[in-house]
Formats: structure tokens, sequence, C-alpha cells
């Protein structure tokens, strides 16, 4: 939905070093310097937050309630305003807009974190799937990724060398990414189920993410060039892939527009496509032409902390807003199997003078 | 005593969460898969006229109740696929295979499953294909063992499915759905440092640079600031008892005779209360107050129970903020 009555902006940013593993820090400790971050640069203490919302998930680990764990990092005493969603922080985030929308809350906390090392998280996501005729198959997270991305070379959409060529300039822009996991020219590497290789396929990692929201004249004095969240709206897909075509996303483009994304040209898109494949899907959803830089970051696919990597595409848009290399940006993220959810926020700058 | 010591060396331990999840089925799915039992797939007909195959309860478009079932063809159309080089635990074949989603003769939709074929070169999308059935089946979406190619069987028919009533003798009305996964548990520095301790007999806590509070066991952050808890504080080994309960039913797999009691126990020097078994003194006699030490367990890993030291109870005011 578009925003009505208050305007309501991200001010603060920040992420962890995304890594292939990090046994030597438990959840709280993996989360907390990037929670830190984010107060210092607006100057906030956790006791000026209004509302903090966070989004994980316990499978990732194994560890049951462990966003219970998290919330040691917060200072959560005395007892705050607290949410939690069991999916991509930019889950999280939606929610706290709204909260803000409302004006029950002038300031908020998002953060989200996942660690995917300890576990096999090509299993571990086929436990989202349909219990009665998905789950007992086991399809692991590549494998349906990849009977998207044949789809897609079944009609024309793109082919391996296309594919390949996203990965490259995704690691490419990684490069200048302090935070990423991957980075600079790779080999593409073997089919980890074709036609998907290893170079279209995201790096396994742990990582976390926060940003801090706020309302009005107090995002101005928080930060000086607030990114104003002017629409945002996430849509859902059927879950059964085969009743859906796989090379389109209809619930992302209806997200977009309904976020206001096709009022204007946008100069940055930071897309959450874990898969090459995936971005070709979004690029024709949003009609994306050559004017608009795709993943400056690198994206997912140079860093993709499950439960982090869609707050961050929001969180790396509003930070090109605020270093002011962007002025109007598009953010997306997504969760379930081939882009079953996707959400959609349109972020701008002020003006410059 | 404070001390700042450098992280320790990785703990790392095996984990299984394993689970068999017990799901009713509606009676769209309970026709399908009862059907898939007797060799039968069955479609439901969605409002706008498609053939939903597998089935559902409710049209993924309207949202309304769906119950006209139909029957389809063993036989299909592969709509995409991928193939699988390296199988993994619990997928339909151990060989090498494709993926596939697969449009039944007769339906409007596909359906996923494992498609058994010498290499990739010998899948493309648009092949013809047929169920393999399983030897055994119990009414599951794996009494499909997989597919197969049936590229002698021609193209697909123009045959409507045909109406089925969905009713099958002794139907299926839930599934056992199994489920493991392995992780490698590893718990963070703070952790580390109390486990490491613990087999040194030795029980450390971590205090806050911030508000002075000693946590026991240490998670790494005070809840209270939410800042990091750095510097370690042996506690105890004795503390006191500031509150109990009787337990009474006796848990599986816990060889421990009931009743017994069950406390929080504030060792010496820490901010807040442990939990721990009471052990060495009747069940009736345990009061708070109740001075105590550690009994390690027979490895001397960490405290098996708690014991009275036969020191004079505590004074309430030394525990009362521990409650």
């Amino acid at each position: 939905m578009s925003a009505p009555g208050r305007d309501v902006a991200i001010v603060a940013f920040a992420q962890s070093g995304h890594r292939r593993r990090t046994d030597d820090l438990s959840e709280v400790e993996m989360v907390m310097p990037v929670l830190h971050e984010v107060l210092r640069q607006t100057g906030l203490k956790t006791s000026d937050i209004d509302f903090t919302c966070s989004g994980s998930s316990d499978y990732l680990a194994g560890r049951a309630f462990s966003f219970t764990m998290t919330l040691d990092g917060v200072g959560a005493w005395p007892p705050i305003s607290e949410s939690h969603v069991e999916t991509d922080g930019a889950w999280a985030l939606y929610e706290a807009w709204v909260k803000l929308l409302t004006g029950e809350a002038d300031t908020a906390l998002v953060y989200s974190y996942g660690k995917s090392s300890p576990g096999p998280v090509r299993d571990v996501l086929t436990r989202q799937l349909d219990p009665y005729y998905l789950a007992p198959l086991w399809p692991d997270s590549v494998a349906l990724a990849a009977l998207q991305a044949q789809a897609l070379i079944d009609a024309g959409a793109t082919d391996e060398a296309a594919l390949a060529a996203i990965a490259a300039r995704s690691r490419a822009d990684a490069a200048a990414n302090p935070y990423a996991q991957v980075t600079g020219a790779r080999p593409q590497g073997d089919h980890v189920v074709a036609p998907l290789r290893t170079g279209d396929c995201p790096p396994i990692g742990d990582g976390a993410a926060a940003v801090i929201l706020a309302a009005g004249d107090r995002a101005r004095d928080l930060c000086a060039r607030p990114a104003w969240v002017r629409g945002m709206d996430h849509r859902v897909e059927a879950h059964s892939l085969g009743v859906r075509d796989l090379t389109d996303s209809p619930s992302t483009r209806l997200a977009a527009e309904r976020a206001g994304f096709f009022e204007r040209p946008v100069d940055t898109a930071e897309l959450h496509a874990p898969f090459t494949s995936q971005e070709v899907v979004l690029t024709k959803a949003l009609g994306l032409g050559d004017d608009v830089r795709i993943n400056p970051s690198g994206g997912a696919l140079a860093a993709n902390p499950l439960m982090a990597a869609g707050l961050i595409r929001l969180g790396e848009a509003a930070a090109g807003i605020h270093r002011g290399d962007s002025d109007r940006a598009l953010a997306h993220a997504t969760s379930g199997p081939c882009l079953q959810q996707n959400l959609v926020a349109v972020l701008e700058g002020d003006p410059r003078g | 005593m404070t001390a700042v010591t450098p992280p320790p060396e990785t703990l790392r331990a095996p984990l299984v969460v394993e689970f068999p999840f017990t799901r009713s089925l509606g009676p769209v799915q309970s026709a399908f898969l009862t059907g898939l039992r007797e060799r039968t797939v069955l479609g439901v007909r969605a409002e706008g006229g498609r053939v939903l195959v597998p089935p559902v309860e409710y049209d993924p478009e309207t949202a309304a109740e769906l119950r006209e079932l139909v029957e389809v063809a063993p036989t299909g159309t592969v709509t995409t696929w991928a193939w699988n080089p390296a199988p993994r635990p619990g997928q339909p074949l151990d060989a090498p295979f494709a993926w596939v989603l697969v449009r039944l003769d007769g339906a409007d939709t596909a359906l996923l499953h494992a498609l058994d074929a010498p290499g990739p070169d010998a899948v493309r999308t648009g092949m013809r294909v047929r169920i393999r059935w399983a030897a055994e089946r119990t009414g599951a979406i794996t009494d499909i063992a997989c597919f197969e190619p049936y590229e002698a069987g021609g193209a697909p028919g123009t045959r409507e499915p045909a109406p089925h009533s969905g009713v099958f003798d002794d139907p299926v009305t839930g599934i056992v759905a199994p489920a493991r996964l392995d992780y490698t548990y590893s718990p963070g520095r703070a952790q580390t440092r109390y486990l490491r301790a613990l087999s040194e007999r030795r029980v450390l806590g971590e205090r806050c640079p911030s508000c002075d509070k000693v946590y026991v066991p240490p998670r790494g952050a005070c809840p209270t600031c939410g800042v990091a808890t750095a510097d370690q504080v042996e506690v105890g080994p004795r503390g006191t008892v500031t509150t109990f309960c009787i337990v009474n039913i006796k848990a599986r797999n816990l060889d421990i005779e009931v009743p017994y009691v069950y406390a929080h126990i504030a060792l010496d020097g820490a901010g807040l209360a442990l939990h721990g078994r009471i052990g060495g003194i009747p069940y009736d006699q345990v009061r708070m107050g109740l001075r105590v030490e550690p009994v390690w367990s027979e490895d001397g890993r960490y405290p098996d129970h708690y014991r009275p030291t036969g020191e004079p109870d505590a004074d309430y005011d030394t525990y009362k903020e521990l409650l």
C-alpha cells in the first residue's frame, strides 16, 4: 500500500560480515554488534525505541525459540513493545512500518538473522513445503529453483550463458561490498542441479542485519538524508509449483504496483534473487530496463544469510539513498519456493538542494 | 575474581532434530492419497473448469471449496525438469534422477515427482512419461515410486477426465510424515567458556559491564542492558535454594525416583538463580534458604544434583532479590 498521512523512513542500516560459518558465535553474539551499530548511527538508546520487530527461523540452526535468546541483545527490560515474524526480516520491517503509520510508534528497530551453517540448509528448507504432496519427497531448494530455471530456458527467456553473466556481474559488484561473502570472478562450476551451476546458487552462510525506522521530523533529526518509504506491499502466490507459471511473478508485479513503483522511474533496484534465474523472472515481471542499476551490493548471490537477505535488500537500497548514490529505489524481498511470496518497497530521498 | 580470557576453541556436538508429524487429511486429500494406494489418480475440478492434480480442497484462485473429483490417466507430459546428479537423503531415488513437473493426461496442472532416466540427455520438456507404482502402497505421495519414460505411449489423448466418487474401501484419513534433520551444535563464546570451566568443576558466570549483574549460566549478553558480558567470574560452588517445587510425575527416560525436588539455586556470587535437582535430603525437608553444594556427575562434566552443606540456612534478606 502507499503511505497515507505519515512519512516514515529508514534512517539507519547495518549488517554483519557474512561468513560461511560462525561456530565461534551464538546467535545473540552474532546479532548484537549489528544492533549496536544502528543505535550508534542514530545516537538512539534502546529506551528511545518505541517498537522492536525481528525475523528469524528456528529451523535453520535447529534451536527452539532462538529469537527469545537474541532478544537478550536488545536490552528488553523494562519490558519493551516487541514482535517477531518467522520469516525474512523484510516482513518484520513491514510490520514495523504499519505500526509507525498508525501513529502508535515514532521509532522502530527491525532486525533479523540466520545461521544456516549448523544444518543441511537445502534439506532444512524442504520442511517449509506442503507436508502432504511435497515434503515427503524432500525436494531441496536448489532442485526447485532448477525447475524454474529450466522453464525459463524452455520459454527462451534466458540460457546458461546469460545466467552466468548475472552471476559474474553480481560478484564483481560485490567486490566493493565489505560485508559480502562471495566476491570477484569465480568459475561457474559444475551443475548442482542442472541447469543451475554452483555459480548460479547463493552462498550458504550466517549473518544478521538491522534497520531503524522513524517517522516525520524524528527521521530528519536522526538522518541527514532519510530513505522515505513511499509505499510497500507484499503478495503471495499459490504454494504448489504445478499451478503457477514459473517464468513470471505476478505477485511481485502487483506488490510493486501497490507500492507505487510504476508511477516514476527508479535508478536502483535491490532484488532478492538467491538464484540467477530468479533475477531473470523479477526483471521481466517488473519491466526493469538497462537504466536501472540492479543489485549494486552484489545481492543474494554474494551473501544470502537466510531470514536477513531480504531485509538487507531494503537496507542496501536505503543506504544508497543515505549516501546520495540513489534518489529513488525499489527494494524486493522473497520467501518460499520459487519466489512464492514477494515484498516490494519504494524508497526515496529528498530532492537535492 | 575477574579476568578477561581470549575466546576458547569452539565446542561442537551433533544435534538431531527428529519428529514424526501426524497429519489429518481433508476429504479431497484423503480421496487422492487413498486413490494412489489403489493405483488410481484423482484430480479435482476448479471453479473455472480446470482439473487440478494433485488436487486441493480450495480453489487457489477463488478460494471456493472444491469437491468435484475426476480420474486422470497415469501417463503424462513433462512441463519442466531438473537433473539431480547427487540425490539427497529422503529423495525418491538413490541414483541420479530428474526432478519433473508432470501434467497427467486429463489434468491442467502439474505434479512434482522424480523421473527415473539414465541421464540428462534422456530428458526433455514435453517428453511422455508414466507412473511407476511403489510395490507397497500406504496412501501417500510416495505410493508413486517415480515416473519413467513412456515415449511408446504416444501423444496425450483427448479423453475427458472421468467423474469419480472418491469413495474407496478403508480410506486413508491421515499420514505420518517422519522428518529428521542433523545439525552440528556450537554454543558460542560465552557458553563454550562456561562448559569448559564446568569440566574443571568450576562454575563460571559472566558480569555485565553496565549493571554489574553476574549471569550463570552466561549466554553472552545482558538481557537488561543489551550489551555483551565479557568478564568471567567464578561463582559458587555453594549456593542457596531460593524456591523449589516437588516433582511427582516420573519423566520418560529419566532415571530419578519421584517425588524429588527441583529448585532454583542462587550460587554464591551469582546475580540470578539457576535450576537444579536437590538430593541427599528427604524431599519434604527441602526449604527456602537451604544451603547446598554441587554433586558432580560420574564423568565430572556437570553438577548432577545439589546436596545440603550442613550450614545454617541463609537469611531471607540475602536472597530475596534473586527470587
